[in-house]
């Protein structure tokens, strides 16, 4: 390259807010953050449970108080964001041929819904059993 | 052009003897139904202005010369109509994430250095005589790899990709996808050279799947598709080689 002097433009740090499409990007990403409090929450109760029903008890009337609640709801929204847009997306990571033809996109999707409620349907035979 | 509509295109200048930064220059061209952004560029540099520089050829989506920003997405400016930005104005500018040689001019050896990386040509291990016939390869052989095939090289793709503009190292959609249409194709051996390439830190992983290059592709090759399906090979290659030590790997 001839020795010219060339104009270099940088990335603004808010680069993402001008487009809703990056909006939504973004949002996917960090409400992965939903996902990792909800494991961490998971952890602490089986922590609580080894703990004792003393401990326990009082690690879920913790949960059980309103701000708590309120927080609950707004990480069950990012989570459900979060999914919901991943499972969207799984069509461009899996293509799957049957019998020489590749499945349609919608189908995969539908399977990973499918996949979902299963497997939430068991969860909830559990604990209902239990 | 006395009783003829007209429409303002603000247009990216740079001229490094002259100026230190970027300025926007204003050209009023007929709004004409049947005119492209690349017909109004050519109208200014004719009638206008002689001194604009870009780059265009054969104005019909084939070469992939003639991207730029225009109202901040990338497109090829001879597949973009005037009519549709009416009644204007309309900001052209050069891709975006890539160095500005002048105007509406940008350096692209960063990407012809990376396409070449992931050397994107049929590797074969042993060449089989020529009396022997062409390797023969069934539809759905063709189909595995067709999409990714027709990517023109406009770049389009490093500008929308907000990965590459952060990280110049990124291999970048189009390589990656030019990669992979070589790796999915029956008659090609050369998966393992190109790994080295595609899966690095610079390769695959760096893509947070935004999806905005396969959004702005004028050919529709969706590489954002094409860099995910590598993941899982990538991800499906690094569980064998764990499973497997001794067996065949490709890291």
């Amino acid at each position: 390259m001839p020795n010219v002097k060339m104009y270099k433009r940088h990335m603004n740090i808010f680069w993402w807010a001008n487009r809703w499409i990056h909006i939504k990007f973004i949002s996917r990403e960090l409400t992965s953050i939903c996902v990792a409090i909800y494991s961490l929450v998971l952890l602490l109760y089986v922590w609580a449970v080894l703990k004792g029903p003393e401990e326990f008890e009082a690690f879920s009337s913790v949960m059980r108080s309103p701000v708590v609640l309120v927080l609950h709801v707004l990480l069950l929204g990012g989570l459900l964001f979060h999914s919901i847009t991943w499972f969207n997306l799984a069509p461009k990571a899996m293509v799957v041929k049957l019998g020489g033809t590749k499945v349609p996109g919608t189908l995969i999707v539908l399977m990973n819904y499918a996949g979902w409620v299963v497997i939430s349907l068991v969860l909830v035979w559990l604990l209902l059993a239990a | 052009m006395e009783n003829e509509q007209t429409i303002t295109l603000e247009v990216f200048r740079y001229r490094p003897e002259q100026e230190d930064g970027p300025v926007f220059q204003s050209y009023e061209v007929p709004l004409r139904k049947d005119w492209v952004i690349l017909d109004a560029l050519n109208y200014i540099k004719d009638q206008l202005d002689g001194t604009l520089s870009y780059r265009w050829s054969c104005r019909m989506g084939v070469c992939g010369s003639c991207g730029m920003m225009v109202n901040g997405t990338p497109v090829l400016t001879c597949a973009t109509f005037l009519q549709q930005f009416s009644p204007g104005p309309i900001r052209i500018e050069p891709l975006d994430n890539f160095p500005v040689v002048r105007d509406l001019v940008i350096e692209m050896t960063d990407f012809m250095n990376k396409l070449k990386s992931v050397k994107p040509w049929i590797i074969r291990e042993e060449e089989k005589p020529l009396e022997e016939g062409e390797y023969l390869q069934t539809p759905s052989q063709l189909a595995d790899y067709k999409i990714y095939s027709m990517c023109i090289n406009c770049m389009l793709c490093y500008a929308a990709c907000p990965v590459y503009g952060l990280e110049p190292k990124f291999v970048g959609p189009a390589a990656i996808a030019l990669g992979q249409r070589y790796n999915l194709d029956s008659r090609d051996k050369g998966q393992e050279q190109r790994m080295e390439a595609l899966n690095s830190d610079e390769g695959i992983w760096q893509c947070t799947f935004v999806g905005e290059c396969s959004a702005v592709c004028p050919k529709g090759v969706d590489p954002a598709g094409a860099i995910q399906r590598y993941k899982v090979a990538g991800a499906m290659d690094w569980w064998k080689s764990l499973v497997l030590p001794y067996g065949k790997t490709k890291t």
